[in-house]
């Protein structure tokens, strides 16, 4: 399990990155390692060149600036899981990347890795999905922004294209009084997961659901927002009757099927998820709001 | 594929001591440890990330050595297992604490479990069971049933902060 | 008698202190000059032909030293197969592998041709251009479709696809279940899974043209296994081969067996002149190294209304993959464990060993007992359900009772001997069981989680396990000229601490301290005879002959003393490392000088009549298979929407005899439980229709890992066996045998509210939800 050859270039910046993506034939660009390693050494992929952006300081980060949100494509996801602004103004964050991986990959792998890798059952992608994120693509032509909905052209396919690359996500947080409730299911923590659900939600001053959102990982070529889902809340009241009535409606949804797992049991999963993630994401709205 | 195998000079520190060794640019970080430099301590177990046999530290984080590139860690600080006891061989308090309390049997996964400890209960001298484990949930060992590992982590901890050192 | 300042103290590793520094030499880290590597070319279908193999491009990449495909090497190999481990007379089509296929391919990953190279990473690239003009065939994916009217034959040369037959019984079974007042029948299903040692194989082969010898450095439990199968294959003599292990990364069954690899690397060294190596990656390991624990069970017992057993009968289905490395010996171990810690009065079952399109199945960890251990006590607690009886009663009703040892089941073990339970004590290990797991308050514990809404529920496995199988292991025992003492033995050990435990057996006999005693196992070269390491058999074989061979040696340092100072043997004591006149201060002779007054160096002179002779060998034949028993009982929780399933609390009774070192045994125990749990809940190889593997990463085939599994409660009880001077039995295997049975029996009792039966292991979420589905499916159409 060694990879094909490849040449090394080390990109001390990003317009020298720009530039041997622009210039290098059959090359790919090497971030955090953390899927396309593995993925090299097993000779799924193999490449003539790799493009390594881990120098390219000007694309990690994480800044915060009235209530915009934007995470650098380089940022570890150790970092993100430990910021602390981030888990104040964007608390869903640090749930979510709890379930990536272990502590060895979140020391390597990054944001902008995991988006430009795209595993339908990854978490950041379905944080950006959920959190209506845009993304940002640069080259020598200039920057790109992309709606996080536009993104996703297929399984594992993202809207990049060559010479591309990816250089920031960002979003705008939601209102402080908010709730929010990540969680997936996989058999052991750290795994790529069945299903996974992650919600916010806000409530009016008369406790009803104001504003929704959904998103589903695991389940389909890349994350889902279930506008049908968001609807249904909106103008409700909380109730158990409430959350199930959801959880049907999304296990009806067609979903992914493999010879591992099959596309009821995901469906069912999903449902029994979104329940529970719409119940706790309300509790925490409830709280925050009267906080 | 390219004509000739792309390969560099790359220099770093291992252990504390400056190494400077040609590679192949396609070599992992751990294969160049183990045949570049002769550090066989680390070891590859699945070479795809998931068993956490290759975990070395880098710049004191703990990484695993089989998804990083070895000319990727130009410049860089790494431990290896060989570099955790004391300049007198005097055993760290993390691997006493391992011949204390049976933290290994075959010893394979014992270099990657070790690194990641170290890192861990470096930053989290207070950790608690459940959260060594989930510390421990990215390395796996098929020998011990991680009871004593546990057991061993939590005596370093112990032992630590009572001022114990390698 | 000598004193046990070591034996049964929690002494700790003499091993830890390399492995703990990065200074363990395991296979990979072996350094040879001109060192070359191997990359293997290999089937991607479960079953092929192949007429021509094109590696013209291959041997142009660059650092590549030789492609070799079956017809290029030596003569001596073409046309011959690995041997036979295990030969039986019920096997009726012994087929082992071809070191590389000549043409035709029975599983994923079977070898065609080696590329030598430079390094594996430029091996692995030419390996890549190797074209091979496969004709794909069909194939079987499993053991019950292989046996179908129309499966397609595993091997194109058969007919059928049986591998062998065994028929076992004993008592009346017609009259039984004539008389029977219930009887139960059942199919039970475990599935797939292998050993994964955390070193994958590997082997490194040097050629001394000089003297025609090979030396084998391999990553074997047994290799002497390797030794055999490298003469046989090569017509040399035993001189001629020496295989050493290096430190093995753990064994667990499949590192017993002899593998192609192991043949066509020295082939390789030998053709090329340079040392070779091949280290197995994870892809291969997950390809190639052998797994275990595809059967179908179709059993039925027959009980009077008090729930006692009367008789049971079956059929057993056992997958062997596509070849018989190991012979048949796991459906034998299976069909004779299944009647366990019970009084059994007739016992029928038919057995039928399938050939499989899938690598080939071996001894993993338990050995066809988990499997058979999961089919009796899933049967106890469908024949408790039915009768309304508590799971733990049924089994108190029909222990064999420790006044009835020792106790002839009324079959032949696999070494020949009738299986005859020497000592325990079953019942008390239950009780114990259940003692410490709160069993009887756990109906109140169960009814208060399920008013919180939680489903907790208990399971128990109660298993025997034939355990120190001869025919021998030896140890030979030296006082060397720097005043250390050597034991050397065949044995090879894979993490389970050999070195220690001989070191404590011998340190007592000596009078000496563990650290001064160094254990070299598991080389040819210093030791001509050997069986391996499997079969939880080395602390009874290699224990036992280290304790022959200790107490023969310090009668002759003894008398070797005495002769020196000229007085009686019973005069001279041993202390630490050296011999001294009783009583006397001052008077003594150290080991070194023993060792140099026999060694033949000038001027350390040899008293009159007495032979320079400071080494003994101990050669412990068992008479039979000695018996371990124990009793586990698992809670857990199970969360009916999702399937998770949480082991709350796990409790082991565990009996092997005489016990040398705790702290070792409780770590077998752990381990093992581990493993369990892991082919309980998570460790299964899928494999599609058309037999090609689908879960060959650590992402798709699930270990178990720090957070699930619990510490486990373990208590120890000792019934020394009379079978061997120590009195020790095997316990390498015990924390896995039962654990499957118990634990799905929790997961089962959980969900007692839903009605749900399970048959099958691993139990997996999925699994746990469609049941539950179809059993309240089921209730809806019912009302």
């Amino acid at each position: 399990m060694k990879p094909a050859p490849f040449t090394y270039h080390r990109a001390e910046s990003l317009a020298e990155a720009a530039e041997m993506a622009a210039t290098l034939d059959n090359a790919r660009l090497l971030s955090g390692g953390q899927s396309l390693m593995a993925m090299m050494n097993l000779r799924y992929v193999a490449v003539d060149h790799l493009i390594d952006l881990n120098p390219v300081a000007e694309i990690a980060g994480i800044t915060i600036g009235s209530g915009r949100v934007t995470l650098g494509a380089m940022t570890r996801q150790r970092t993100v899981l430990e910021d602390a602004a981030l888990a104040t103004c964007c608390p869903i964050l640090r749930e979510a990347l709890g379930f990536v991986g272990h502590v060895q990959t979140r020391n390597r792998g990054t944001v902008g890795g995991s988006l430009a890798h795209l595993d339908p059952a990854a978490e950041l992608p379905g944080m950006a999905a959920l959190l209506g994120a845009e993304i940002t693509l640069t080259s020598q032509d200039g920057a790109r922004r992309v709606a996080m909905a536009d993104y996703p052209l297929g399984y594992m396919t993202p809207d990049i294209n060559e010479g591309e690359i990816l250089t920031t996500l960002s979003f705008d947080a939601w209102p402080s009084a908010h709730g929010w409730d990540f969680r997936e299911f996989a058999q052991r923590h750290g795994d790529f997961a069945m299903a996974g659900v992650g919600s916010l939600i806000t409530l009016d001053t008369d406790g009803r659901i104001d504003r929704a959102a959904v998103v589903l990982i695991g389940v389909d070529d890349g994350p889902v927002r279930p506008t049908d889902v968001e609807a249904m809340m909106i103008g409700e009241t909380p109730s158990d009757a409430l959350f199930r009535a959801a959880g049907a409606l999304i296990a009806e949804r067609p979903m992914a099927g493999d010879a591992l797992v099959t596309e009821a049991y995901r469906q069912h999963l999903a449902g029994v998820l979104l329940r529970r993630s719409l119940a706790n994401a309300c509790v925490r709205a409830s709280e925050s709001a009267h906080a | 594929m390219p004509d000739a195998l792309p390969e560099r000079r790359i220099t770093l520190t291992v252990n504390g001591k400056e190494h400077s060794a040609v590679t192949e640019d396609r070599y992992s970080l751990a294969d160049f440890l183990r045949h570049g430099l002769g550090l066989t301590g680390t070891h590859l177990g699945c070479e795809h990330g998931v068993c956490g046999a290759c975990t070395v530290l880098v710049d004191g984080e703990a990484v695993r050595g089989c998804l990083m590139l070895a000319v990727q860690a130009e410049g860089r600080q790494v431990t290896t297992i060989e570099g955790l006891a004391g300049d007198d061989g005097t055993l760290s308090p993390l691997q006493a604490a391992f011949m204390d309390n049976h933290g290994l049997q075959c010893g394979f996964c014992t270099p990657g479990i070790l690194t990641t400890l170290t890192a861990y209960l470096r930053d989290n001298p207070d950790a608690d069971e459940p959260e060594l484990r989930e510390a421990l949930s990215g390395n796996i060992c098929r020998c011990t049933g991680y009871d004593t590992i546990v057991r061993a982590a939590l005596a370093a901890a112990d032992a630590m902060r009572k001022g114990a050192t390698a | 008698m000598s004193s046990t300042a070591f034996v049964g103290q929690r002494v700790k590793r003499v091993e830890d202190p390399d492995l703990l520094t990065g200074r363990g030499q395991f296979l990979d880290d072996l350094k040879l000059p001109g060192l070359l590597e191997a990359a293997f070319v290999r089937s991607p279908f479960a079953h092929a032909t192949f007429t021509e193999i094109d590696a013209a491009e291959a041997r142009a990449m660059p650092g590549v030293v030789a492609v070799l495909t079956a017809r290029d090497l030596p003569a001596e190999m073409l046309d011959k197969r690995i041997l036979l481990q295990v030969p039986h007379p019920e096997i009726t089509y012994a087929v082992t592998q071809e070191p590389l296929a000549t043409s035709e391919v029975c599983f994923v990953g079977e070898a065609v041709a080696v590329v030598i190279a430079e390094s594996r990473h430029l091996a692995e690239d030419a390996a890549e251009r190797v074209i091979v003009d496969w004709e794909p065939l069909p194939a079987t994916a499993h053991c019950d479709a292989a046996l179908k009217p129309g499966a397609p034959a595993v091997h194109s040369t058969m007919t059928d696809n049986i591998a062998g037959r065994l028929n076992l019984s004993f008592g009346d079974v017609d009259a039984a279940f004539r008389n029977a007042a219930h009887v139960i029948r059942e199919r039970y299903e475990p599935h797939r899974g292998t050993g994964h040692p955390m070193e994958c194989r590997g082997v490194v082969a040097v050629y001394d043209l000089v003297s025609d010898a090979f030396r084998i450095w391999s990553s074997t439990q047994t290799p002497h296994n390797t030794q055999r199968a490298v003469i046989d294959m090569f017509g040399l003599a035993e001189d001629h081969v020496r295989v050493i292990t290096p430190d093995v990364g753990g064994g667990f069954g499949p590192k017993n067996q002899v593998y192609p690899e192991e043949l066509v690397i020295p082939a390789a060294a030998r053709l090329l002149g340079r040392p070779v190596k091949w280290a197995e990656d994870r892809r291969e390991h997950f390809l190639t190294t052998t797994q275990e624990r595809d059967q179908v069970w179709d059993v039925a017992a027959a009980v009077d209304d008090d729930g006692r057993l009367l008789g049971i009968k079956g059929t057993l289905i056992h997958d062997a993959g596509a070849y018989l490395p190991w012979g048949i010996i796991m459906p034998y171990i299976s069909a004779t464990t299944l009647p366990g810690p019970y009084k059994l009065p007739a016992y029928r079952m038919a057995v039928t060993i399938a050939f499989t399109n899938l690598v080939p199945t071996t001894p993993l960890r338990g050995a066809g007992r988990p499997q058979a251990v999961f089919a009796m006590e899933r049967l106890l607690d469908a024949v408790a359900a039915k009768l309304g009886l508590d799971p733990a009663e049924v089994r108190r009703r029909n222990f064999i009772q420790a006044s009835d040892m020792p106790y002839d089941m009324g079959l032949t073990y696999r070494d020949g001997a009738p299986v005859m339970y020497d000592t325990g004590d079953y019942p008390d290990a239950q009780a114990k069981a259940l003692a410490a797991a709160g069993y009887d308050d756990f109906p109140a514990r169960q009814k208060a989680a399920l008013a919180q809404g939680r489903h907790i529920g208990i399971g128990i496995g109660n298993y025997v396990e034939g355990t120190g199988l001869g025919p021998f292991e030896g140890a030979t025992i030296r006082i060397l000229t720097n005043g250390r003492v050597a034991i050397y033995t065949g044995a090879a050990a894979a993490g389970q601490a050999h070195r220690t435990t001989l070191a404590q057996i011998c340190a007592d006999e000596l009078n000496i301290d563990v650290t001064d005693i160094d254990v070299v196992g598991g080389d040819t070269g210093v030791m001509p005879r050997g069986a391996g390491t499997y079969a939880s058999r080395i602390t009874v074989n290699a224990g036992s002959s280290t304790r022959m061979a200790a107490t023969e040696l310090r009668g002759k340092a003894l008398a070797l003393a005495a002769a020196k100072f000229d007085v009686k043997p019973e005069d001279v004591e041993l202390t630490h490392g050296a011999v001294r006149i009783k009583g006397e201060q001052g008077d003594s002779i150290t080991f070194e000088e023993l060792a140099k007054m026999t060694s033949g160096m000038p001027g350390y002179a040899l008293p009159k009549g007495v032979k320079p002779d400071l080494e003994a060998s101990g050669y412990f034949t068992p008479p039979q298979a000695t018996y371990s028993n124990g009793s586990h009982v698992a809670e857990v929780e199970v969360d009916p929407e999702t399937g998770q399933v949480t082991i709350l609390k796990y409790t082991v009774v565990h009996d092997c005899g005489t016990i040398i070192n705790p702290m070792l045994v409780d770590g077998q125990v752990q381990g093992g439980v581990a493993h369990g749990i892991g082919n309980a809940l998570l460790e299964r190889m899928v494999f599609d229709a058309d037999a090609n593997p689908l879960t060959t990463t650590f992402a798709d085939y699930l270990m178990p890992t720090a957070e699930i599994v619990p510490t486990c409660d373990i208590v120890h009880m000792e019934s020394p066996t009379p079978l061997n001077p120590l009195g020790a039995k095997g316990a390498g295997e015990g924390g896995t045998i039962p654990a499957p049975a118990a634990i799905v029996a929790a997961v089962e009792n959980a969900l007692s509210p839903f009605g749900i039966r399970i048959t099958d292991c691993p139990i997996t979420p999925q699994r746990i939800v469609e049941l539950i589905n179809a059993a309240s499916e089921t209730n809806q159409e019912d009302r």
